[in-house]
């Protein structure tokens, strides 16, 4: 895992280059499928043992040692209210790197699984659906058709700016 | 083949740099009349490094200007001329603009030459003069009575000032002045020139007038004055009234010639001038009212007060006093020396003589020479001139993200060559043990190696930490000029006294602190210390002491920023508080409670805000800015006795030893240097004071618990105090106990931020990786009591609205 499944997936993406679309990369949660910006993605990485932060937010699991960097690890179930499923050898987290509003983060995201890269034109997506009352809609960033599923876009600086 | 010189750009810049800072202390070490000629050569060879690389990468306006400066230092140090006071303050104006000028370089700007030509001319006027008549821009020298070579000659540009005045009224008295108060100038200071510049000539004394312009405090009073014909028969004399006014702020004075008779009715010893005066200070009227107390009876007076002055109608005032009459010019038509560079270069001035249509006995400047006449002359040369010494907005110092570097000595270098080779040794007898049968007496030698091996880590460790660290001098260095500076505009006498400037400190520590510090001088300077007069009435030496020392104390370096002033009122503290609505009427505050408000966002006592300090948006932000450096800032001060502004900072931002403990699951780091012992307690230790404060009882002194595992919310952990391990703590509020489960070892660890990839946490003060590559936190004392005090306050709050809850 890791390393090798980000390099077929960059590949993949390489191939796919075109000036309108964007590329997503999708994973799993509670059998909805999720999408990425890729180019915010740095590695797919397993789950290791983390430091809790005290004080902090549920959905923050703690901070892992990435190489020599501490990185803060957000499950994402937790941060959609999902209930937590335990961790195992296929638990994936992915490692993104996004400008926040103060300053550009390396974060964490614990997800079910990782699934595909989809090349989405501009147009193509449209947007969540402004009703409804759950507090995660603010996370959405729009709604994708790929064949004949439904693809959630989110919006990366949403979920990880947590206050 | 050519040679990419660019490359070396950085080097000269650096090299420049490290040369200017070496003049600006060394010109500063120069006492006239006493000169030192090892200072005198090595300002001389500074400049000369500059001169040479500039040329050498063709930044000529640099070279150019570093030898008109050489030059004069150059007649110094051969002896053919001696060292004015003004010559060193010209020489740090010289060293400004040079850094200035390298700076825009360094930006790849052009560099204003404004200011350069203005300083060498200042130069060449110096240098033809040979030696003997200073130059006129000494401060206090009036130039009413100008003596300076040229003054009596009418010098054309003046003529061609006259003239242009003329085209309004052809019957006109001309006493144009100069600009007194013109501060930060003392070309212009108190200069009271017989003619300046007209109204609306491009401001050439302006460089300084940004810095008045700030206070914006002053008011724009109109004054007219209408004196009686018989003013002069009274012995009194206007101009000596404009000269007070004008040491009270900016003064315009114009003349109104329209009761002027004809020739012939004219009788030369009546007065038949009245003026509009408009004056711009933050004066009151008493004041005013004060210095035309004489003729109030011979005159008219009306004094109103237009309104706040915006800092638009400044710059256009700037060049400030200029009183002026739209009247015919009686007197000789002479330029005051001081004002621009052109002035002061002794131009032969041609005899001319100016046509006075009327000749005008009531004139009031006595000094006047007999009229003559002259053709008047074309505007020439002046406007010109303007322009060179046209006012130079402080460039606002722009950040380049530049990529700095630090000078080591070779004696650090070569320690850490030494410590690598022993670590090159020790590796190649580890792989040597390691080969082969492992035997009883290998795994001896083995663990000998090991040891060998920590030991040449750690020094390797601190080698390389001694690279960083430099002495603060490098910070201290730069504040001699500042408090030269500011003391003069102050017009207050401080002697800076510099202590421990050998003691070292990290590079980004000290980058850090250096504002913090510029900041508290300057308080020091400007609310501390009184003026000299204040401090000889209050028993006091004239001369105000601001000492800088600085010290090691474990593992925190001390700055320590003391003056002999005033001192704080706690009770002008207090009164300020309640104003501002910081603190309560009933609130019960100590005086050291009181004074430490002084940190509060939006505090300034002084009445007046200055352009030094003052606007309340300082003291805060130095202790923000200290806070964010791991380190503290305290203050204690003595009425009538002075204050001192304690600075204390880790040593690195790096490196810290540490205790780790355990709780619950989880294992912290508690910085060594916070903690002063580690205790298993017994029962008859504890006591409980007010419910659920739990006091720890040692040598009489009772410490409160904090038990960590309640602060961090962390399950599983020992809850029993006597189970337990009370680490006790040394904090600003004292001696504090922290409850953990278990204490392991103590190591030094690399402290990195938490806040990079997640945000600050309170009680965290940052993270690091152990030898197993887990993480573990590192505990900010503060932070917990901090903690402490909100979990209570909310627990508090909890309790009340249950009590409120059962009530209901």
């Amino acid at each position: 895992m890791g390393n090798e499944q980000l390099v077929q997936l960059q590949n993949q993406m390489g191939q796919n280059q075109d000036q309108d679309q964007d590329q997503y990369l999708t994973f799993f949660m509670d059998n909805e499928e999720y999408g990425i910006d890729i180019l915010s993605i740095q590695e797919i990485r397993g789950f290791d043992a983390t430091t809790a932060i005290p004080n902090s937010p549920d959905f923050i699991q703690g901070v892992m040692n990435l190489r020599g960097t501490i990185v803060p690890i957000v499950d994402l179930r937790l941060r959609f209210g999902l209930d937590q499923i335990p961790y195992g050898d296929i638990t994936v987290v992915i490692v993104v790197k996004t400008k926040l509003d103060d300053g550009e983060k390396i974060i964490g995201m614990v997800v079910d699984s990782v699934s595909d890269v989809y090349s989405v034109n501009h147009n193509e997506s449209t947007r969540a659906p402004d009703v409804g009352e759950a507090d995660n809609r603010d996370f959405l960033k729009g709604l994708v058709n790929v064949g004949e599923k439904m693809v959630v876009l989110l919006d990366l600086k949403k979920i990880l700016t947590f206050n | 083949m050519s040679i990419d010189l660019s490359q070396f750009y950085e080097v000269f810049f650096e090299e420049s740099f490290e040369g200017l800072d070496v003049m600006e202390s060394e010109l500063l070490a120069l006492t006239p009349g006493d000169t030192d000629a090892e200072t005198l050569n090595t300002i001389f060879r500074a400049a000369h490094s500059i001169k040479g690389g500039s040329g050498t990468f063709g930044f000529s306006t640099v070279a150019d200007f570093t030898h008109e400066l050489e030059t004069l230092l150059d007649q110094i140090r051969d002896g053919t001329r001696e060292v004015e006071t003004y010559h060193v303050d010209l020489f740090l104006k010289a060293v400004d603009c040079l850094r200035e000028m390298l700076n825009a370089l360094k930006d790849e700007e052009e560099p204003n030459t404004a200011v350069a030509d203005e300083i060498t001319q200042k130069f060449l006027a110096i240098l033809n003069d040979n030696g003997n008549a200073e130059p006129n821009d000494k401060p206090g020298d009036f130039g009413l009575f100008d003596d300076a070579p040229g003054a009596l000659n009418e010098d054309p540009t003046a003529a061609a000032t006259s003239s242009v005045e003329s085209e309004v009224d052809d019957d006109s008295f001309g006493f144009f002045d100069d600009a007194p108060g013109a501060p930060s100038d003392e070309d212009a200071d108190e200069g009271f020139g017989f003619f300046d510049d007209a109204p609306g000539v491009p401001p050439d004394n302006g460089a300084g007038i940004g810095v008045e312009a700030d206070n914006d405090s002053r008011k724009r009073w109109r004054i007219t004055f209408k004196p009686e014909a018989h003013l002069f028969k009274t012995g009194n004399e206007p101009i000596f009234m404009f000269m007070e006014l004008s040491d009270l702020g900016e003064v315009s004075v114009c003349a109104e010639t329209d009761n002027l008779p004809l020739y012939h009715d004219l009788v030369a010893d009546d007065s038949y001038l009245h003026w509009q005066i408009t004056l711009i200070s933050d004066t009151d009227k008493d004041k005013i009212e004060e210095i035309f107390e004489w003729v109030l009876d011979d005159a008219e007076i009306i004094i109103t007060c237009d309104s706040e002055v915006s800092r638009e109608v400044d710059d256009q005032q700037s060049p400030s006093t200029t009183v002026s009459t739209d009247s015919q010019v009686l007197a000789p038509v002479t330029e005051q020396q001081s004002i621009t560079p052109s002035t002061i270069e002794p131009e032969p001035a041609p005899q001319q003589i100016v046509t006075t249509p009327t000749p005008a006995k009531s004139q009031p400047i006595p000094e006047i020479k007999p009229q003559v006449e002259s053709t008047p002359e074309p505007v020439s040369k002046k406007p010109a001139k303007d322009e060179n010494a046209a006012p130079v907005v402080a460039k606002e110092q722009k950040k380049t993200a530049e990529a700095t570097s630090i000078r080591v000595s070779i004696e650090k270098v070569d320690s850490l060559i030494n410590m690598v080779g022993e670590l090159v040794i020790t590796q190649a007898m580890l792989s040597q043990y390691g080969e082969g049968e492992f035997t009883e007496n290998r795994r001896m030698l083995m663990l000998e190696g090991l040891a060998q091996l920590a030991h040449n880590t750690r020094e390797l460790q601190e080698s390389v930490m001694q690279i960083r660290m430099l002495p603060i001098s490098f910070v201290f260095s730069r504040f001699p000029r500042l408090v030269r500076d500011i003391s003069q505009k102050l017009g207050k006498q401080v002697d800076l006294k510099l202590l421990g400037e050998t003691t070292e400190l990290d590079k980004t520590v000290m980058e850090k602190i250096s504002d913090p510090m510029v900041h508290l001088i300057r308080n020091s300077l400007d609310h501390g210390l009184e003026t000299p007069d204040e401090r000889v009435a209050a028993a006091k030496p004239a001369t105000g002491t601001v000492t800088l020392n600085a010290f090691h104390q474990g593992g925190n370096i001390v700055i320590e920023i003391i003056d002999d002033g005033n001192g704080i009122d706690p009770q002008i503290i207090r009164a300020k508080a309640l104003d501002k609505g910081l603190i309560d009427e009933n609130d019960d505050l100590t005086d050291q409670e009181l004074i430490d408000l002084i940190f509060l966002p939006g505090f300034s006592t002084k009445a007046e805000v200055s352009d030094l300090s003052g606007r309340g948006v300082g003291m805060d932000v130095v202790r923000r800015n200290i806070q964010e450096l791991n380190g503290t800032v305290e203050v204690e001060s003595y009425l009538g006795q002075g204050s001192t502004f304690t600075i204390r900072l880790p040593l690195t931002l790096a490196i810290l030893d540490g205790q780790l403990v355990t709780v619950g699951d989880n294992t912290y780091i508690i910085p060594l240097v916070n903690i002063i012992e580690s205790i298993q307690m017994t029962p008859q230790q504890l006591n409980n004071a007010g419910g659920d404060l739990e006091l720890f009882r040692q040598r009489d002194e009772y410490i409160p618990i904090l038990r960590l595992y309640q602060i961090f919310n962390h399950e599983e952990a020992v809850e029993s105090l006597t189970q337990g391990i009370l680490v006790i703590v040394e904090s600003d509020n004292g001696h504090i106990g922290l409850l953990v489960d278990d204490l392991l070892a103590q190591q030094q660890v690399v402290i990195k931020s938490l806040e990079a990839n997640y945000q600050r946490v309170e009680g965290i003060s940052g993270a690091t990786i152990l030898g197993d590559g887990t993480i573990s936190l590192i505990i900010d004392i503060q932070g917990i009591i901090n903690l402490a005090g909100l979990k209570k306050q909310h627990r508090n709050k909890m309790r009340a609205l249950n009590n409120h809850d059962m009530v209901v």
